[in-house]
């Protein structure tokens, strides 16, 4: 066992891709930095957080990043924006066989306003553009920042989610609900709360992401070999019958949920017999559970 | 923000590879970069803090740097976060180590 959690972005891209063979577009000795934090006289990063570029993963041909969560809690600039967009765009050029984000992000970076909120919106268009041109793309999301806000929904533009139990997906995070809506509402410190709404196993069993792994950077690295090969040649664009099928899921979801705002009534309301036990539960332990319970578009796995 | 700069002459080791990049620009740590320059033998350094004030103590922790490994031609750029001398110098240590060859002594300074 090796943490994914515990590495870097750039300890990150290594490990995930074939050995040596991630070429980084716009590294960081091109120093491009972004021009509004230092405008605010804050600290830049030479990469601006993210590393992009392109490898082979299983030999194939695929294009991928990975967000720094140490830098800024791995928050979408102008700069890693558009550092994103650029690589999404020519892994449609240069045809590649799939795309594989590793996300680690607390969404827009406030300090850039309205072009950090432009370039998360055009971050999601262009994983759409790349799902439309037939390549998958595959979202791993296991940092200790979690994958939040703006990054939160471009999470679920990816064909596939994957995550590990210490992996946190959601739109708002903890301390932003706290701050708007009062400590009563949220409380932001009580971690057990934080990943019961946030977190893997929770996500996994809303359908919202479709694999979840252990912190292992070589489960990772199986998981993301696996999901993309699952996806057959054509399936990867969205389709009319896959949205109906998603929303499906929701309205159902969302039925099923009606008034609840405690996750483990949630998870009683998918019909898992003691939901006071899955936070504890050994990773197979609760693959088996959650096969029965968990919700999943009805036309299958997308 | 301050921005330090530090220039060293005479250096022994050169540098081989490609611009490396270690650490993270996070609280209490810093990122740096250091890559091949052709500096007439020198290295230098370009700091920028945001712990604005503390000009004496990351020359005392260049100078011991520099008596490590007394780098030639080697271009070094930190962004800094507030780490502490021990943070910056394992740091320092950490990028000379991905562009030099191991010391013929075994271990690395």
């Amino acid at each position: 066992m090796s943490s994914y959690l515990e590495l870097t972005a750039r300890q990150r891209i290594p490990a995930m891709f074939d050995a040596g063979s991630f070429e980084e577009f716009l590294p960081p000795s091109m120093r491009i930095v972004s021009p509004h934090l230092a405008q605010l006289d804050a600290a830049v990063s030479f990469d601006d957080g993210v590393v992009v570029g392109r490898g082979t993963l299983g030999g194939q041909l695929v294009f991928g990043a990975a967000q720094e969560g140490g830098f800024m809690g791995g928050a979408v600039g102008e700069v890693h924006g558009a550092k994103l967009v650029g690589m999404l765009q020519r892994a449609i050029d240069e045809r590649a066989h799939a795309v594989l984000l590793l996300l680690e992000s607390g969404g827009v970076r406030l300090h850039e306003a309205n072009a950090g909120l432009i370039a998360v919106s055009e971050v999601m268009r262009a994983m759409l553009d790349v799902r439309a041109a037939g390549i998958p793309v595959v979202a791993v999301v296991g940092g200790a920042n979690g994958c939040f806000g703006g990054m939160g929904i471009a999470a679920r533009c990816a064909n596939t989610v994957i995550m590990s139990e210490e992996g946190r997906l959601a739109m708002s995070g903890p301390e932003v609900i706290e701050t708007a809506n009062g400590v009563e509402e949220f409380d932001s410190r009580d971690r057990a709360l934080v990943w019961r709404t946030t977190g893997g196993k929770h996500r996994y069993l809303l359908g919202d992401c479709q694999v979840l792994v252990d912190d292992d950077v070589g489960a990772m690295r199986a998981a993301a070999l696996d999901a993309i090969a699952a996806i057959a040649p054509g399936q990867a664009q969205l389709t009319v019958d896959g949205l109906l099928a998603e929303q499906a899921m929701l309205e159902r979801r969302l039925r099923d949920t009606q008034g609840m705002s405690e996750p483990m009534d949630v998870w009683k309301g998918l019909g898992v017999p003691d939901p006071a036990q899955v936070p504890m539960l050994e990773p197979a332990a609760f693959l088996a559970l959650a096969a029965q319970h968990r919700a999943t578009p009805h036309t299958g796995e997308r | 923000m301050e921005t330090l700069n530090y220039r060293f002459e005479a250096g022994q080791r050169p540098l081989r590879g490609m611009p490396q990049l270690v650490g993270v620009v996070g609280s209490g740590n810093l990122e740096i970069m250091i890559e091949p320059a052709p500096l007439k033998g020198a290295c230098e350094i370009e700091v920028r803090t945001a712990a604005v004030g503390f000009g004496a103590t990351w020359q005392a922790v260049m100078a011991d740097f520099h008596a490590r490994w007394s780098l030639a031609d080697a271009r070094i750029s930190i962004n800094d976060m507030g780490a502490t001398p021990a943070v910056v110098s394992l740091r320092l240590d950490q990028a000379a180590e991905s562009l030099t060859d191991p010391s013929p002594a075994g271990g690395t300074p």
